[in-house]
């Protein structure tokens, strides 16, 4: 990092706050010791369902597998009592798919990760270009990648005005900006950069954990840092700011430790869909496992739910 | 100089580590002569769950392994237990001085370590048995072939605690399965050194997972948790029943020995190919026979 940079993020860190990291890890290690049982954990696990963006975002995706994901998005379990997920998450060629599979106005809503996803490095013009197409489509939300290269050389401004440009070409769409932490190395460029994605994005967008495709996602420690800055960022200027962790939440007792950090921090205002998700692919059918477990007090076997059909 | 006792903390083999209990209780056990002897972990239901996830965790590869590679493995589990016998007989006896419960002791392992090698040799040979070319009419194979049924859930006997053990989970294994083991609620502390020799066998780990505690709070989880495929083991008239009504629930297979009639494991027929085939799916398939 030459003399500029380190001098641009430290005007930064100084404008938004740094982050005590130690604080935040012995802040999250009590997450996970919280008892959560019987009606508040049967509460927590559908209210969970209700925030899953189910997604797939793989190069096999076909017509077929993501007719089929809406219809798991929309009845996920046998159960009448287990609502919808939020929305289902896919490429933004298979949004027409999707939109075709849920029909106009559904409940379930239909999220598209543009912008060149999920490295972002294409020009501009295309990245936009993609995310007018995928909302033509009939996306709902976009899901987009920040630039990363420019964040880490120090070009806020160029990050701000790119967000601000894909907020534009979303019209009417939710629109999710997505950190991609495991790349920000520190905390503090965690905080950093919620900071920088808020402040163009409008009351009700999203900022976002990660892709999914790197090596380290979402944890308990990087949900805690952006949801402090959320936080801050509300006391601040009075604009609610939505939060998504999205790649390793693969367990329902993830998910409520996950919640347990939601209403500890930003309290029952954001323990709904509307501001915050989860971005998953396994995290349903773990969290339907845990809803049926409650109900028959019999554990279950993953087999019983799909996409975990292998022979033990 | 004196030198202060080095105890040790007996823990559970779960998942191809060491762990003590979920909930961190234990219980007391005591030696022959009625002294303290170890706190014994106390697992309940969310032990057995967590150990069902590691038991389905190893299976797929433990099933993958070759026939023959089975066989070594439980063949070197046979090496492990021989080679630290001793060890084995003073846990068995638990400080007794009797020569009888000595001996008694002795002959138990000798007699384990021969159940080990007995299974052994039957895992590149069951198959040649109990699989088969089925007669047909026409001109195609007709194959019936065995698979493992996935996890199996062992519940063992007070009487002959290691011994009942072993014999109830080799021939589990010998075929692809895992096993998920209660171990006697009197004499636990015989299944915490197999665990330890589980350890040195090459067998992987999750393959065997070996729980201790009391059979009142563990055996309803057997009877209902629906990702164990089949129970086998030793029961009372109550427990018979609650393992039977949660079977029939969520499709499981029982075999189960009763507890108020003495079984004689160390007997020829405690030992057999139908223990294999108790715990074993049969897929027929056909194929044609070509030009």
């Amino acid at each position: 990092m030459n003399a500029g940079q380190s001098a641009s993020f430290r005007r930064l860190f100084d404008e938004v706050g740094p982050v005590d990291a130690v604080g935040i890890e012995e802040r999250v290690a009590k997450y996970t010791t919280r008892s959560i049982k019987k009606s508040a954990k049967l509460w927590g696990l559908k209210t969970a369902v209700t925030m899953v963006d189910l997604t797939t975002l793989e190069g096999k995706d076909t017509p077929g597998k993501v007719a089929s994901l809406c219809q798991k998005a929309l009845h996920p379990s046998d159960d009448s009592t287990v609502p919808p997920v939020a929305a289902v998450c896919v490429y933004p060629a298979m949004v027409r798919h999707a939109r075709r599979a849920l029909g106009p106005g559904a409940k379930v809503r239909i999220a598209s990760v543009a912008t060149a996803f999920p490295s972002g490095q294409t020009a501009l013009v295309t990245r936009l270009a993609e995310v007018r197409r995928a909302v033509a489509d009939g996306a709902d939300e976009i899901d987009m990648v920040i630039n990363r290269g420019a964040f880490l050389a120090g070009e806020f401004a160029e990050v701000q005005d790119e967000i601000a440009a894909v907020v534009a070409a979303c019209g009417a769409a939710t629109l999710k900006v997505i950190l991609e932490v495991s790349e920000l190395e520190t905390y503090d460029k965690i905080r950093a950069a919620s900071f920088l994605a808020m402040s163009v994005i409008r009351p009700g967008d999203f900022i976002k954990t990660s892709t999914g495709k790197t090596t380290l996602n979402a944890t308990l420690g990087n949900n805690q840092v952006m949801l402090e800055a959320i936080r801050d960022f509300y006391l601040d200027t009075g604009t609610a700011i939505a939060m998504k962790p999205a790649g390793g939440i693969r367990t329902a007792k993830q998910a409520l430790q996950f919640l347990i950090a939601v209403k500890e921090t930003l309290g029952d205002a954001w323990l709904n869909n509307k501001r915050y998700r989860f971005g998953a692919s396994s995290l349903l059918n773990d969290l339907l496992r845990q809803i049926e477990k409650e109900r028959t007090g019999a554990y279950q076997a993953p087999y019983y739910f799909s996409e975990a059909a292998e022979s033990y | 100089m004196s030198r202060l006792p080095i105890t040790k903390t007996p823990k559970v083999y779960v998942g191809g580590a060491f762990i003590r209990s979920e909930s961190a209780r234990v219980f007391p056990i005591r030696d022959a002569v009625g002294h303290f002897f170890a706190n014994i972990p106390q697992c309940t239901r969310k032990d057995l769950r967590n150990a069902v996830e590691a038991a389905a965790k190893a299976g797929p590869g433990w099933a993958k392994r070759t026939a023959y590679n089975r066989g070594q493995i439980l063949y070197r589990l046979g090496e492990m237990l021989e080679a630290r016998a001793a060890e084995m007989i003073e846990a068995l006896a638990m400080g007794a001085s009797s020569p009888r419960i000595r001996a008694a002791a002795a002959r138990e392992v000798t007699a384990t370590v021969d159940r080990l090698i007995y299974y052994a040799g039957w895992a590149d040979k069951y198959e040649q048995v109990l699989g088969n070319v089925n007669p047909v009419a026409a001109p195609y194979f007709n194959f019936t072939v065995t698979e493992p049924m996935g996890v199996i859930g062992v519940i063992a006997p007070d009487a002959a605690p290691l011994l009942g053990l072993v014999s109830l989970l080799a021939p589990a294994i010998v075929s692809g399965n895992t096993v998920v083991a209660l171990a006697s609620e009197s004499q636990p502390y015989a299944a915490i050194l197999l665990g330890e020799m589980l350890a040195t066998s090459d067998l992987p780990g999750g393959v065997v997972n070996l729980l201790t505690g009391f059979r009142k709070e563990i055996v309803p989880t057997f009877a209902t948790h629906t990702h164990l495929r089949a129970v086998s083991g030793v029961a009372t008239a109550d427990e018979r029943k609650a393992l039977k009504l949660g079977a029939a629930e969520s499709v499981k297979r029982t075999h189960l020995l009763k507890a108020e009639e003495k079984t004689d494991w160390f007997a020829d027929r405690a030992q057999s190919l139908e223990a294999i085939h108790d715990t074993l799916e049969f897929k027929t398939t056909w194929h044609p026979i070509g030009a």
